[in-house]
């Protein structure tokens, strides 16, 4: 076990020494990280509560007061600060993103994997199931069931409601993917020898199959998260978030119904904006690079950098020694 | 005596130099098997014969070549034998008799004990066999592993050895195959087909893309293995020399038949069924290094439009009307080199004109 950690450390800090020079990818680390840390610290990161009126001298509540020291993003229309709201914001946002992300993934891969493997009816099925909710548009439908999950009054929160209704429905992209590689992957010699080894599909699956899957897998998820922080935003810009958890999309929704634009509060619907591009482009970014570099055949030693075709001296004194 | 297929067996005894009363470790008895292709457009099944009443015998510490052209059932051949065909083929008559147990007759999960266990493979193009983000020693780990023969630690120090026999050194086992050489993932292959100490080794022409000095290397190695081990190989090439080099017997397929079976000496020298006779002419001899080499006009048949009587027929420069009417069947011939040496009598063809000259007497029968 020990010997499997070292080899464990020693690939991730190989990794990590290759994804230390790609600049897009550590940017793109550093905007999800960043956003990470914010959620993760809000309590010791924000001056107010995000529900709470911040009032002046007079007991009055500052609505729609531009960024001061008092508030450092600005107050909104029952003036709240707005740079509080964010960052709480920021929890719901990230949380309903990941979780979504992560249900997405393992539904697709998991799918994806059964119907390239066993191919035949299995396929058929799944991926008929796949092309069905391909073609519905995406919005309407998880309006849809949105409100209808919330009008059945299960007593579940909103957030536990996107989270469900997003995950259980963009599995699809990542099934094909999947299943693609998963069907040049069977094909491959390396399978028909385990295969001769005597093994069974669930030890080709576990062994051979998703190890080779996994970087993908990996990659995809950022991705998918991505898109899931973008869907919420836009559900929660509808009105179908939790209105007493604001997300960055509550926000938008907000500041949309209560004329901040027309107002000229710019600082109500610009970082709310801008916050789901910082967090959104983050793992574009870090999904892209972590594919391209997660490939098991681009990670080879002599890929990494520049090859050093003459690593000679100028001067030889070891061959004129020799002579 | 009429039908074409499944006739006279060839097999009531052991082929080869061993002794008669040996009994052999792998007996393939005619052995037919089909490719069905599915194809919705049409009605009903495309069906190819890609193997037809294919009979041979391996015996403990023998080596028994197959040899013939691209797509003429060589590797189809070993794997009926275990079983590892694609969706598409349907083995469809005959039987695999490995120590008296027909394969054929197993469960799945039963057959999944017996391979590598009992009957590991070298595969054809080594690098494509190991999968590439596993280190090899993982690889060949697997196996030992797969079928519990050991625990962990014991399993290393296993595969540590494994590499010591294949001239591999110990600390490259945590290596990935890419950082090998293609010899050293030949020989990687080798190591992991000995992993489970099988009593039967197929090898899918384990030289084809080396040089011809990492080849003598790996023929060489199997020869000491097997010398060691004493295990029966069947061997898989095109390459005749090699075949000369370690074979015991050898089976000359054409087309998905057998066109001539014996052991080696007696095929070589005596060659009987006409297309054996072309190959070897084919083949360059370095006694007569001035002559142009000659060529067989035409190509292998399409096994799914394949030539009524004698497969070989079309090309066949001894053809005559009666090839094209029936299927010849394999029939013991006796050659210069039996008359010489009886314990080299088993030596068979499949071919009309040795079919004439045999008379019925010493056509065998079905045993």
């Amino acid at each position: 076990m020990s010997k499997r950690w070292i080899v464990l450390k020693r690939n991730l800090l190989n990794f990590w020494q290759a994804f230390r020079r790609n600049r897009m990818g550590l940017l793109g680390a550093c905007l999800v990280f960043s956003a990470l840390f914010v959620a993760f610290f809000a309590p010791y990161l924000s001056p107010y509560q995000p529900n709470e009126t911040i009032r002046d001298a007079n007991g009055r509540g500052l609505t729609f007061a531009p960024p001061s020291v008092h508030a450092p993003l600005g107050t909104d229309d029952a003036g709240r600060d707005i740079w509080s709201q964010l960052v709480f914001g920021a929890r719901i946002s990230l949380t309903v993103g990941f979780l979504a992300g992560f249900i997405a993934m393992f539904i697709g891969s998991t799918l994806g994997i059964l119907a390239g493997y066993f191919g035949g009816r299995i396929d058929n099925l799944l991926m008929r199931t796949t092309d069905i909710l391909l073609v519905i548009p995406d919005l309407p439908l998880m309006l849809i069931l949105v409100a209808t999950l919330r009008r059945l009054e299960l007593h579940i929160s909103p957030i536990v409601i996107l989270v469900l209704v997003i995950g259980l429905l963009y599995w699809t992209t990542t099934a094909r993917l999947i299943r693609s590689q998963v069907l040049s992957l069977k094909e491959r010699q390396f399978v028909a020898r385990a295969r001769a080894i005597g093994a069974g599909y669930l030890h080709i699956i576990r062994k051979h199959i998703v190890p080779q899957i996994l970087p993908l897998v990996v990659a995809n998820t950022v991705l998918t998260i991505s898109v899931a922080i973008l869907v919420e935003s836009g559900l929660a810009f509808l009105g179908l978030g939790d209105p007493t958890k604001p997300s960055w999309g509550t926000m938008l929704n907000f500041a949309f119904d209560r004329n901040a634009i027309s107002n000229g509060a710019w600082w109500f619907y610009l970082p709310p904006g801008l916050a789901i591009v910082w967090v959104s482009l983050g793992c574009v970014l870090l999904g892209n690079v972590l594919e391209e570099m997660l490939n098991p055949r681009l990670t080879s030693h002599h890929l990494e950098g520049e090859a050093l075709m003459v690593a000679r001296q100028p001067t030889q004194p070891a061959r004129q020694e020799k002579a | 005596m009429q039908t074409p297929a499944g006739g006279a067996s060839p097999l009531s005894r052991p082929v080869g130099l061993s002794e008669p009363s040996q009994n052999p470790l792998l007996s393939v008895r005619h052995l037919s098997t089909d490719f069905v292709s599915l194809d919705k457009t049409k009605k009903g099944a495309e069906v190819a014969h890609a193997l037809e009443d294919v009979s041979f015998e391996v015996c403990p510490g023998q080596t028994l070549g197959l040899v013939g052209e691209s797509g003429c059932g060589k590797t189809t051949t070993l794997m009926s034998v275990m079983r590892l065909l694609s969706a598409a083929g349907r083995i469809t008559a005959g039987e695999v008799l490995l120590d008296g147990v027909d394969l054929l007759d197993l469960s799945e999960r039963e057959m999944r004990r017996y391979r590598w266990k009992e009957m590991a493979m070298i595969f054809q193009g080594a690098m494509n066999a190991l999968n590439p983000v596993v280190p090899v020693g993982d690889q060949i780990r697997e196996p030992i592993l797969l079928h519990e023969l050991m625990d962990r630690p014991e399993a290393d120090r296993r595969v540590e050895e494994l590499l010591d026999l294949v001239g591999i050194a110990k600390s490259r086992k945590d290596q990935y195959p890419h950082q090998y050489s293609g010899g050293m993932r030949q020989r990687a292959m080798i190591a992991m087909a000995l992993a489970c100490e099988p009593r039967l080794l197929f090898a899918d022409e384990p030289t084809t893309a080396l040089d011809v000095m990492i080849q003598a290397q790996v023929l060489e190695l199997l020869k000491h293995i097997q010398a060691e081990l004493g295990l029966a190989i069947v061997l898989v090439t095109h390459d005749l020399g090699v075949i000369a080099e370690v074979c015991d017997s050898v089976v000359v397929m054409y087309g998905g038949v057998v066109a001539e079976y014996g052991p080696i000496d007696a095929v070589y020298n005596t060659p009987q069924h006409p297309y054996t006779q072309l190959l070897l002419e084919a083949f360059p001899d370095l006694n007569r290094p001035a002559e142009t080499l000659a060529s067989i006009p035409g190509t292998p048949p399409r096994l799914n439009d394949l030539p009524p009587g004698c497969r070989f027929g079309p090309r066949c420069p001894k053809y005559w009307g009666f090839c094209s009417e029936q299927k010849p069947r394999l029939v013991e011939v006796t050659s210069m080199a039996s008359r010489q040496a009886p314990f080299l009598q088993q030596h068979w063809a499949a071919c009309h004109l040795l079919e004439e000259v045999a008379s019925p007497a010493t056509v065998k029968e079905n045993d």
